[in-house]
Formats: C-alpha cells, structure tokens, sequence
C-alpha cells in the first residue's frame, strides 16, 4: 500500500469521525426516534397476522410487515436509529471530552486577569486604606466558598482568585455514558436473558415454560408447582389480590417455597416468577345428582371424566365425556357444560348437556330421570411471566449514573471568581468579577452578592 | 365535608386566582396582582388540605393509600404542583404577570378533575398492580415534571407574545401554522373532551377561529396599548432564561419519573421496558426536551425556535398523560371512566 492510499484512507475515517462529531445529527436523530416511535403507539404491536390482515386490508398489511411496523421497535430501521444515536454519543463525547480534561485536570489553572476586567457582572468600588490588608481580610471569604484559591501579584496590586465545581463539567459525559450503558445492558438482557410465560393449574408443576414471540419452549432445569391460587375481590368488584403459591422443586425435592403477588415475585437460579394472569379451568369432579322420575328419589354420585357411573333403580349408566366452555342449545349459547352420554340398560345412548348455569335444564329431555350437577369446585390456573435478565444492574447502573449525571450538568456549574485589587496610592480600587460555565443570570447575582459582603467588612472596620 | 367538596371548591379558588391575576396584568392593578397572590397562597393551602384529608379517608374506608391512584387524584396533585412552582417563581421573579399564564392551567386542571363526566372523585381501592411502594415515587416525579413544563409552556407562551408575530418569509408556513395548531387542538379535543372526531372538528373549529381573531385583533391594536400591555411582562431574555430553567427541572424529574416507573415495571411485570404506549410517549417527551437541550447548549438556540418547542414538548406531555388513554396499554388504571 503507498502512503498516498493510507492518508486518503485516514481522511475518510476523519470525515466519518466529523460527520458522528455533529450535534446537528443528534438533533436530527432524537426528533426522528421521536417522530418514529409515535408509529407503534397507533398500532398495537405483536398481534395475530389475522387480526392486521383484518384491520389494514391485504394491501397495507403488506407494505406495514415490511417495514416491520408490527414489531416496529425491534425492527432493523429503529435499532439502526438507536445505534446510529449510541455511535453519535460516544463520537461526540470523547470529540469534546479531551478539550474538558485538560480544562479539569490541571494543577494550577490558568488565570487570565484581562478577562475578568471585562465581565459585565464586574462590580467595583473604593476602599481608603493600603491594598496590602484587604489580604488578609479577604482571603478567608473566598477560601470558604471557593474549593481552589490562591492569591497572584498583579502590575497594579493583586488578584485573588478562586473557584469551584470543575469536574461538574464531567457531568454531561456521566448522562452520556449512562445512555451506553442501558444500550449494552438491554443487549445483554436480549441475549443472554429470556422472556416466556407459563400457565400451571392447581396442583400441578411445569419443567418448561414457552418463550414469548417464539414457538419454543424453554426448560427451567427445575420444576415449579403451583400449590395454590386465590384470588380476592372488593365490595366494588374490582380485584385486590392475585396470589399463587409456589414451589420449586429440584429432583422431587422441595428446595423452595414463597407466595407470590404482584409486585412481589418469586426469583430461583436468576429466574424470576410473576404473577401475570390467571384463569379457570374446567372442574375435576363434579357432583351429579340423579332425579327419578318414577320414585323422585335423589341419589348423588361424585363424577370424573370418562368413569362410568351406574345409576340406581336399574337406569342404565352414566359417563360424564367432556367439558366445553361454550355449550350450543338451539343456536344459543348457554356457557360452560359437560357434555355426558347416558346408556339405558335396554336403549340406545343418548347425549346429556350439563351447563353448569342450569342445573334443571335436562328436566326439559323429559327421561326417566333427569340428571344435574349439583356442586362443583371451581379450579384455577396461575398465569405466570416468566423472565431471566442478567442485563438488568447494568441497565439500573445506569439510571443511577443518569440521574447524577444530569443533575451534575443542569444544577451545577464550575464558578470562578476573581478580586482584582488595584492600589491607588494609599487607596486602593477593588473589582468583583466572575464567570461559570452555566447559569450566568444566577452568577451575575452570586457576584453582587460577594462584592456587597466584601465591601460590607471594609465599612465594618 | 369531605375532600372531594373542598377539592371542588379549590377549583373555584385557583379560577378566582387565575382572573385576578390576568384582571392585575391587563387594567395593571397592583392591587389585584397582590389580591391574586394571597387567593392563590389559600387555594394552594386549601389544595394540599384536600390532598391530606383524601389520604385520611382512605384509611377510615379501610383501603388506605396515598391519593396519587386515578385520573382525578393526579389531575388534583398536577394542579397542587403547578401552583406551588408558580408561586415559588413569583417570588424569585417578583412578577405577576406569570401568573395569568400559569394559574389558569391549575384551574383548568382542577375544573376537568370537576366536571368531565367519567372522572369519579370517589376514592377506590387499590387494583394489585398498584400496589406498590413504587408508587408514590413514580406519581409524584412524574408529575412534578409535568407540572415543571406546563410552567415553562406558560412562559414560552408568554415570551412569544411579548415577543410579537414574526414575519414569515417562506410562504408555507403562514399556512402550516394554523394547520399545526387546528390539529392539535382537534387531538386534544378528541383526547380530553369527547369520544368521537366529528364533535372534535365541532370544538376544534371554533376555538381556532376565535384564537385566530384575538391575533388580529392584537395585531390591530394601537401601539400605545400593546405596549402597555406587553412592558408588564418580564424581559425577553429572562422569559427565556426562566422557561428554559423550568424546562430543565422538568426534564430532570421526567427521567426520574421514567427510571422509578422502569424499575417499578421491573418487578410487578419483569421487564423494566416493554414499549407500552405510555411508556414510549413519556419517552417521546423525554426525546423532545433532549432535543430542546441540545439545540440550547450545543447549537445556541435561543428565544422564538426554544419557545416554539417547549410548546411541541408540553404537547407531548399532555399526551402521555391523557392520549394514551386512547390507546391500547397497560397504564389503563389512569383512564377516563375509572
């Protein structure tokens, strides 16, 4: 490679380094994550394809999943943006942090007497004694505000100058590292973390749970039962408790044991367990009551799925098949039912609608006896979010650094001060100035106020 | 007399303080300027009253919480909050005027608590997800935030009055001004007033118009007038400096109203971000004001372009606070009819 390539080489580096280096693409950037980001608030995201095919109509459907608005914020174009952003923050940082550093990381820092005179906050006024005693006297004033302090022989007299809240100035990088850090924990979260979900019912356990947008299945390497799950009303009828009691148990083994309810999980080998959701299940046993309509005798008889039942008086047999959420009566919808057959001993089978709403509703079959599900214990299941993100202290890393970071930057600024004493023969003249990186309006007072208290210890004398 | 009756009277407190105020500031009667403080100074006493008898209630009904759980609690704490920066600015700017822009958005934000059918005032119980210690930390940085930039929307409002109509010289925007502000107010009126876009167009139209011909009529008004009216105002350069001042407190406290409202989700839900609605528009607001920041410090933007978006951001605030409702989402306990 000749020299000539690499210099070229470089400048396209340079000119790539500049182009990050803009603040002008961060403003650009924001608004357009901004402006973007409103997209997935109007359309609800990871929904069934049905249900967009739907609403959008072929056409659109198509040019949306294109674009990837249905999952827009794990899209190729917004995780772009976001990168872009990220690589735009650090380039203008370390841009900008090498000139900061040497404004902090100094011994002794530059003052530069000229420039105080020409503040507009300077204040002045004239003192009649030497200039030489005002040392003394106000020495000791700016050492109690001002952290770096030291007192310089000037042409005319001196200066005393001070100042504080340098490494404020650092602020504005801790905000900007803080924005990086919550990128690679969120990369960390989605690589090495997981997020599924997983129903258990009452009484039973689960090994694996199934991971969200995707179609397998994750294994715990331990199990989790749910003993048990309530769930409590108010008066008003809104809920007030979701509360599922867990195990988890390795080899057959219970290793632990914890209630949990919202806001309050359960966390076992970095996996957490919350309580999302919940639902009934269809009863394991119901009690069946067989009416006679010969006797109107009642014989009640516990009933599972797929046991026969032989019924008294010689009416045959009974077998309860299976459950339905949504039974059918004539085009009507009559709710939750268990569908069951009933064999006469001389006859033909005949199929036996229980709706758990009615209990005479087979009266209307108008048979030798008429069968009713007399009780029933409702059974639930724990709907539980299940989720692993070793990602997560970085991220909570850092919202900390964040918060301190921007305070640093917007509510404290690096303040410097100077006393430009002046003699005058046996007089002397004394200008109060001052500067700080922000906040000039709040300076300009800080400035007032020091030279009326400076001026205030000459009267006092 | 319970909360919800003094609360309702607070309402008529901050409107009386509000027109005073603005009665002050355009017939310049120091009197009334100062009248306008102390009503203010009661409703704020009388507001926070109301905020503790609320709590006290909810403990003797047996389901105690903090008063920041619905829509009307954090409407009636919104107002508390703009009223207490409000009075807290007047004393550091000793001006008055201020006030007839910032004590009419606590009066609106309490006659809404009031009046909008679907508000219930009456104290509920808590639903499971709530139930948190996460959040009283929550509600109230984020509603200091927005309280902050309503604020600093005030302001701004005021400095591009005191600051006059500029002369636009691309053609495009004479009409993209009016068009921007009849869509907004058509969003809001659909957000906050009523349930369908044709009663919005209804509402919208109207208050345009009626916004357009106070512009005219300013803008024919003898110069003697106008000026007296404006020289009430605080300096340009200090309606700046306070706007942007508030813009940053508020700023601050939205990315800690987000962080806590992140780590809250992180352990009633399991992950500290999903991209629910509410969630991605607080972080619109939070891109915004970023990008209000940046374009101050770094690029030195000042005046009428910082002024324009403080307004675009507040915009954005009052949607992540009442547009969201419209949305599908999981913040649905701040909705109307709960």
């Amino acid at each position: 490679m000749s020299s000539k390539e690499i210099t070229s080489d470089l400048s396209v580096i340079d000119r790539l380094w500049k182009s990050f280096a803009s603040v002008k693409l961060t403003i650009v950037l924001l608004l357009t994550l901004a402006a973007t980001s409103i997209i997935g608030t109007l359309i609800p995201q990871n929904e069934a394809p049905m249900d967009y095919l739907e609403t959008f109509g072929a056409f659109l459907y198509r040019i949306f999943s294109l674009l990837g608005l249905f999952d827009m914020y794990h899209s190729w174009w917004f995780r772009a943006l976001i990168l872009l952003l990220v690589v735009n923050i650090v380039v203008c940082s370390i841009d900008r942090l090498q000139a900061t550093w040497k404004i902090i990381f100094v011994r002794h820092p530059r003052f530069n007497l000229a420039r105080y005179r020409q503040f507009k906050n300077r204040t002045e006024y004239n003192h009649d004694g030497a200039a030489d005693q005002l040392i003394a006297l106000y020495e000791p004033v700016v050492a109690r505000r001002y952290r770096y302090h030291r007192t310089i022989e000037t042409a005319e007299g001196f200066a005393i100058y001070g100042e504080r809240g340098r490494w404020t100035r650092l602020g504005v990088y801790v905000v900007h590292f803080s924005v990086v850090l919550l990128l690679i924990g969120g990369l960390i979260g989605s690589i090495f973390g997981f997020d599924g979900f997983v129903n258990i019912a009452e009484g039973e356990s689960a090994r694996a749970i199934q991971l969200r947008n995707s179609s397998e299945k994750f294994q715990l390497g331990f199990e989790i039962r749910c003993d048990d799950f309530n769930v409590v009303f108010y008066d008003t009828g809104a809920p007030k408790e979701f509360r599922s009691s867990l195990t988890i148990l390795k080899q057959g083994k219970a290793v632990m044991q914890k209630d949990i309810i919202v806001n309050d999980p359960l966390q076992y080998e970095g996996i957490s367990f919350f309580q999302s959701s919940y639902g009934s299940l269809p009863p394991n046993e119901v009690i069946l009551n067989f009416t006679s309509a010969t006797t109107g005798m009642v014989y009640s008889k516990k009933a599972a799925i797929n046991a026969p039942i032989v019924i008294p008086e010689d009416l045959g047999t009974f077998m309860l098949q299976r459950y339905t959420r949504q039974a059918d009566f004539r085009g009507h919808n009559i709710g939750e039912a268990f569908i069951g057959v009933l064999t006469p001993l001389n006859g033909s089978a005949v199929e036996i609608t229980l709706p758990l709403k009615f209990p005479s509703f087979d009266k209307m079959r108008k048979g030798k006896m008429f069968v009713a599900i007399a009780d029933f214990v409702p059974r639930y299941y724990t709907g539980l979010q299940v989720s692993r993100d070793p990602g997560v202290w970085v991220v909570y890393s850092g919202f900390i650094l964040m918060i301190i970071g921007i305070y640093l930057t917007f509510f404290m600024s690096h303040q410097q001060i100077c006393i430009d004493i002046v003699r005058h023969g046996k007089k002397s003249r004394i200008g109060v100035s001052g500067t700080s990186n922000k906040h000039k309006l709040g300076m300009h007072k800080k400035v007032t106020k020091l030279s009326e208290r400076l001026a205030g210890l000459i009267n006092k004398e | 007399m319970n909360s919800s009756f003094v609360l309702s009277i607070i309402t008529f407190v901050y409107g009386l303080a509000g027109f005073l105020y603005i009665f002050g500031w355009v017939f310049k009667k120091p009197t009334a300027g100062q009248l306008a403080t102390w009503v203010a100074v009661v409703g704020w006493i009388g507001n926070t009253a109301g905020i503790i008898m609320r709590w006290v209630e909810s403990y003797r009904m047996g389901i105690g919480h903090a008063p920041f759980s619905n829509l009307y609690e954090s409407l009636v704490f919104f107002a508390w909050t703009i009223s207490l920066i409000y009075l807290v600015i007047e004393r550091k700017a000793s001006n008055r005027t201020i006030g007839a822009f910032t004590m009419p958005i606590a009066f609106l934000a309490m006659a809404y608590a009031s009046l909008k059918s679907g508000i219930t005032p009456e104290i509920q119980p808590l639903i499971p997800a709530l139930k948190s210690n996460w959040l009283i930390a929550h509600v109230i940085t984020c509603f200091i935030g927005y309280a902050a930039f309503a604020t600093a929307f005030g302001i701004s409002a005021m400095y591009l009055i005191k600051q006059g109509r500029d002369e636009e010289k691309t053609a495009w925007l004479n009409f993209a001004k009016p068009l921007t502000l009849f869509v907004f107010v058509l969003l809001f009126s659909r957000v906050l007033l009523v349930g369908n876009w044709a009663m919005s167009v209804i509402i919208a139209l109207p208050i345009c118009l009626v916004f357009y011909i106070i512009v005219f009529f300013a803008s024919r008004m003898p110069a003697e007038i106008k000026r007296r009216l404006l020289v009430m105002f605080p300096e340009p350069a200090i309606l700046d400096e306070l706007g942007y001042q508030m813009t940053l407190f508020g700023f601050l406290f939205l990315s800690v109203g987000i962080i806590s409202g992140a780590v809250w989700a992180n352990s009633a839900w399991g992950r500290y971000w999903g991209w629910d609605p509410k969630e991605t528009w607080s972080l619109i607001t939070w891109f915004v004001y970023a990008t209000l920041l940046h374009a101050r410090l770094m690029r030195g933007w000042r005046g009428r372009r910082i002024a324009y978006l403080s307004l675009v951001g507040f915009a954005a605030v009052l949607f992540t606070y009442f547009g969201v409702n419209l949305l599908p989402g999981l913040h649905s306990y701040g909705n109307l009819g709960q």
